[in-house]
């Protein structure tokens, strides 16, 4: 079980408001990804769900239990930090048997179960070893094993890959999601990428400032932002917004396009090439169009356009529509 | 050119550190040759530098005149009891100060070491007629509370400094992974802490068993350590130079051979921390 209910959670450090109330559900075996910009308050929100912040006011429910005031340990959740985390004097075996020693479990399940863990993270080789004679993805997966030894309610994962290189992210991040495939356990994942978010979630919150702008699987939040957050936030390169006579033709007082539904050739919007990047698969440019501004094209495989050139473009897919306080039409 | 200067700066440095070196321990070798001489040789004029007449008289003499092994044994049991003591109330205090601060925790910090400043002597009559009315003179557990007093500042300065670097996170997830405070500090802050420790723990032992105010003021003949023990030596009679340094010598001795067998400990210890 690893059901998660917030209500009304608050959380205040002396006069800021950093989270100023959150209701949020999160069911169980879900995979949530908490996303948004820097200081948006998701790692404050995974600590007071882990109980390593008090709540300012408002209440946390686990698996139907009020566990607003329980202490981390009582909670039943296990957590893997963005710096590891591990005890760096204790040997991976000692580091991945520290909480089962901690709960007073008796020493043949504890090798039972540590044995079982390495076997899945592939870290039976290394058991002997100090952190300090680990990779960073091999330091990773020690965090990983320590949390999954205890067979907690919800994993709870804060930026667990931003300190590897982005071969390992790519690596990590499908082992993080096939264990979630194989456990079927609730986590809950905070970055600042989306990328992550969109591979990996079930659903997403995208938080803004404390607050959550919407919460919804990745291709709800790609197709159907509730606002310009949203539509800003969730896509790479983000979605171009334009706004004056352009939008007034479609009744909207901003209207946005995202980069991979507008196409090069024919079309209303001329403009001049600036920066354009070609990787192979994809093209990136930007195109200086008159009246309209920087738009930010993305095509498939390599587009024949370079800096300088003059172009036509035509909008070719979705285009999202908003009033003037940023909320979707 | 640049090769040149640096290399002349670096034999400027050489000599000016040597300098100052062989001044620092140059009464300490003073002291120790004088403890070989005769009492004429010692107060020769001028003094007596290879000339003097050796002797190891005046060593016999004092372990015959004097039971060392009883102020021996104070002083091992006055320091290491003391700084045990400390540790004990330090600790957690230096973990409540480092983990989790209030906004006075700094100027509490700087306050407790302010005591440090004040001259000893200012509570020398209140102190002695606490220990007096609590008759805590001239008692082993006496002394190792004043001197654990006299020092903790010190300690729990130090392992705040230590604690300070180890990562907040690694305590979380001692928490989370189910640690009470007390399984935290056990098995997490304390092993990572070690050399900190260590190091603290030595000062400490180093600076307590050096301590001569309160260890002669507060002691009589019980539990007086070796500090009490040299002052022993200098009678009302008049100063027995080669005497008085055979003493000396023989109650610097015992922790002379810690600091020079735990001296890079020391230094590591005491230069933790400032450089990041």
């Amino acid at each position: 079980m690893g059901k998660i209910e917030l209500r009304q959670v608050r959380k205040s450090f002396g006069e800021v408001d950093v989270i100023p109330g959150i209701d949020l559900d999160i069911e169980d075996g879900e995979f949530v990804v908490f996303v948004g910009p820097s200081g948006c308050g998701k790692s404050t929100l995974l600590r007071l769900i882990a109980g390593l912040e008090d709540t300012s006011s408002g209440s946390i429910v686990i698996d139907g239990k009020d566990a607003t005031d329980l202490p981390p340990a009582k909670r039943g959740l296990a957590m893997v930090f963005q710096s590891y985390a591990l005890y760096p004097h204790m040997t991976v075996r000692k580091n991945i048997a520290f909480p089962l020693k901690m709960a007073g479990m008796p020493e043949a399940e504890q090798t039972v179960r540590i044995e079982r863990a390495a076997s899945v993270l592939n870290l039976s080789n290394y058991l002997d070893r100090r952190p300090g004679q680990l990779s960073g993805g091999q330091r990773q997966r020690v965090a990983i094993g320590r949390a999954i030894v205890r067979e907690p309610a919800a994993f709870l994962f804060d930026e667990p890959l931003s300190n590897l290189d982005a071969a390992l992210r790519v690596g990590m991040r499908q082992e993080i999601s096939e264990l979630h495939q194989s456990l079927k356990t609730t986590m809950i994942y905070v970055t600042h990428d989306q990328v992550e978010a969109m591979t990996m979630a079930d659903k997403i919150v995208v938080l803004n400032a404390g607050n959550i702008e919407q919460v919804g699987s990745p291709l709800t939040l790609y197709h159907t932002p509730k606002n310009l957050f949203v539509a800003g936030f969730i896509g790479s390169p983000k979605m171009n917004f334009i706004q004056g006579a352009e939008a007034a033709k479609h009744s909207a007082h901003t209207i946005g396009i995202r980069p991979e539904h507008i196409t090069v050739g024919d079309g209303p919007w001329e403009g001049v090439v600036g920066l354009s990047e070609h990787l192979g698969s994809d093209s990136f440019i930007k195109v200086d169009v008159a009246g309209l501004g920087i738009i930010n094209v993305r095509g498939p495989g390599e587009l024949n356009v370079h800096h300088g050139d003059r172009i036509k473009l035509a909008p070719a897919g979705k285009i999202h529509r908003f009033d003037a306080n940023g909320l979707a039409l | 050119m640049a090769r040149a200067i640096s290399a002349q700066r670096k034999l400027i440095t050489t000599i000016a550190a040597w300098a100052v070196a062989l001044i620092i321990f140059f009464p300490v070798f003073w002291m120790i040759l004088t403890s070989f001489k005769t009492e004429a040789s010692a107060v020769a004029m001028p003094p007596e530098f290879l000339s003097a007449d050796w002797t190891l008289d005046n060593y016999a003499e004092v372990w015959a005149r004097s039971d060392y092994p009883r102020f021996f044994w104070n002083s091992v049991v006055i320091s290491v009891g003391s700084t045990l003591l400390g540790l004990v109330i330090a600790v957690p205090a230096a973990w409540a100060m480092a983990f989790v601060p209030g906004r006075k925790t700094k100027d509490l910090l700087m306050w407790m070491l302010s005591t440090k400043m004040m001259p000893a002597v200012a509570v020398m009559i209140p102190l002695y007629l606490l220990f007096l009315k609590l008759g805590l003179i001239d008692t082993k557990i006496g002394l190792v509370i004043a001197l654990m007093l006299m020092n903790l500042p010190i300690i729990v300065w130090m392992l705040y400094t230590y604690f300070k670097e180890i990562p907040g996170e690694i305590l979380e997830a001692a928490r989370m992974d189910g640690a009470g405070l007390w399984s935290e500090i056990l098995h997490v802050l304390t092993p990572m802490a070690l050399p900190g420790l260590a190091s603290t723990c030595l000062l400490n032992i180093i600076l307590a068993w050096n301590e001569a105010f309160w260890t002669i003021v507060l002691t009589t003949t019980k539990a007086a350590p070796l500090s009490a023990f040299i002052a022993s030596f200098s009678a009302p009679q008049g100063l027995f130079y080669a005497k008085l340094s055979a003493a000396s010598a023989m109650a610097i001795l015992p922790i002379l051979i810690l600091g020079w067998f735990s001296q890079k400990q020391l230094v590591r210890g005491l230069t933790f921390g400032a450089v990041k």
